[in-house]
């Protein structure tokens, strides 16, 4: 694989993770900075997703970058059975930096491997997507004004969420106490919790939402419940609004609590949180920006020093 | 029952490789990942053969016939406790135990159907995470395989 590539988050070592959140930090100041003048930059979308398009989109028209590519891969030729690897080598040939997802698992591991330009991993599957992962570590930094020793509360579905074993990951680096709040049939896989133990970082497994838990998070990750990873259904219906957050519940936490979601969210943070000063999650999303400016500049190797 | 000598010797193998401790149940996976099926040298198979370390148990003996590490090493994916005999003029030159090395070059298959490796035409790549208990982990889609799981390519 190509050193430069940004596949997993596990690709960066501590040093490389604050380096793009203190780059994010300086886009954030100043985003538009045309470092890209007369690079081609490809966003290959075998998977629609136009959050996230929209997002690596706008980071390279701010940097002065030009874009190619395709949205949805029924425009494509891998629908006429052309190779992932054919494409990758095909489209390496016009542009110096490949953006893409994929629906299937490793597939940007692999497109690393053939390709002669660098790949950032916009999503493959279920499996990595780096770059929400860095938005995020982004947002807590902000927020919290450092990323060390802090108590990590996630709640929803553990089990299928890649966006909090990601983070999990990430957050490994900075001695966080973690918070597992899920049902018993959403719960963090142990392979996880072994992660942990080896690194001896605390963890505290929960099966009630409740204020106690709340009021000692610093961060609270709030993730999607979704129906379709029940196996009884009537499971699902116990437990959906069990996991939701309400304004209420936030009376007693801590000044400096802030919300995270991915996003889009369904039904598990009511809407009356989002007038609280301490839901963060549509400023998580624009912080995506900066990180996505940043991650760019760090897999192209430019610089940004002021 | 481990072979002794004596009993090697009356295979009456002069030259060769004899695999031993193989579970019953995985000898003729081993013969095919040893692609033993298209060698033209002789080759005796014993199975169902009692063993009081691992129960059932097969035995391959493969005449004039050497290995490289690296295969004999990938029979560990399904016979863990298999022991290797190397055999020269009659005589047991040779004992080694098999240990799963580091990493599966293109051995083994996927158990996730939307793994990348199940859907185009390439080598797949696995990282033995748990030699103990032959736990591999996908060098693309990054999800562990557990024994039960592993199915030759
Ligand atoms: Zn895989």
């Amino acid at each position: 694989m190509r050193k430069e590539s940004l596949v997993s988050i596990t690709d960066y070592s501590k040093d490389e993770i604050l380096e793009v959140l203190e780059t994010a930090k300086l886009f954030e100041a100043n985003p538009n900075r045309r470092v890209l003048e007369g690079k081609v930059i490809a966003t290959l979308f075998f998977e629609p997703s136009t959050r996230t398009r929209l997002s690596f989109e706008t980071a390279v028209n701010r940097l002065g970058g030009r874009i190619i590519g395709f949205s949805d891969a029924s425009t494509t030729s891998s629908t006429k059975g052309e190779t992932l690897k054919d494409t990758i080598i095909m489209v390496s040939n016009y542009v110096d930096l490949i953006i893409m997802r994929h629906y299937l698992d490793g597939a940007a591991r692999y497109a690393s491997e053939v390709s002669p330009k660098p790949i950032i991993n916009a999503g493959d599957g279920s499996n990595q997507h780096p770059s929400q992962t860095l938005l995020d570590l982004y947002s807590i930094y902000k927020t919290q004004g450092t990323l060390e020793n802090l108590n990590i509360t996630m709640v929803g579905d553990l089990k299928y969420g890649r966006t909090v074993h990601s983070l999990l990951m990430a957050m490994s680096h900075f001695h966080p106490t973690f918070h597992f709040v899920a049902p018993e049939e959403l719960k963090m896989p142990d392979e996880y919790k072994v992660y942990c133990d080896k690194l001896g970082i605390p963890y505290e497994e929960h099966r009630d939402f409740t204020e106690d838990i709340i009021d000692r998070a610093d961060i609270l990750y709030m993730t999607r419940v979704q129906r379709e990873r029940f196996t009884d259904l009537m499971e699902y219906e116990k437990v959906k609004n069990v996991y939701t957050l309400r304004n209420a519940m936030l009376a007693g936490s801590k000044p400096n609590l802030r919300i995270l979601h991915p996003l889009p969210r369904v039904n598990e943070i009511a809407y009356d949180v989002d007038d609280n000063p301490k839901a963060y999650y549509f400023e998580q999303a624009k912080n995506g920006l900066y990180t996505r400016q940043a991650i760019i500049c760090k897999v192209l190797g430019i610089k940004i020093t002021d | 029952m481990e072979l002794s000598d004596k009993e090697l010797k009356v295979a009456a193998l002069e030259n060769g490789t004899v695999i031993d401790r193989i579970p019953s149940d995985q000898l003729f996976k081993v013969v095919s990942l040893l692609h033993l099926d298209t060698m033209d040298k002789s080759i005796t198979i014993g199975n169902n053969l009692y063993s009081h370390k691992i129960g059932k148990k097969g035995i391959i003996k493969i005449a004039d016939t050497f290995f490289k590490e690296e295969d004999i090493d990938k029979i560990a994916i399904l016979a863990p406790k298999a022991k290797i005999n190397i055999i020269k003029d009659y005589q047991v030159v040779h004992k080694q135990e098999v240990s799963l090395p580091d990493q599966l070059h293109d051995i083994i298959r996927c158990a996730n159907p939307k793994c990348i490796t199940n859907n185009e035409p390439m080598a797949t790549k696995f990282d033995v995470i748990d030699k103990e208990n032959v736990t591999v982990k996908c060098c693309y889609c990054e999800q562990a395989i557990s024994k039960e799981q592993i199915k030759i390519k």
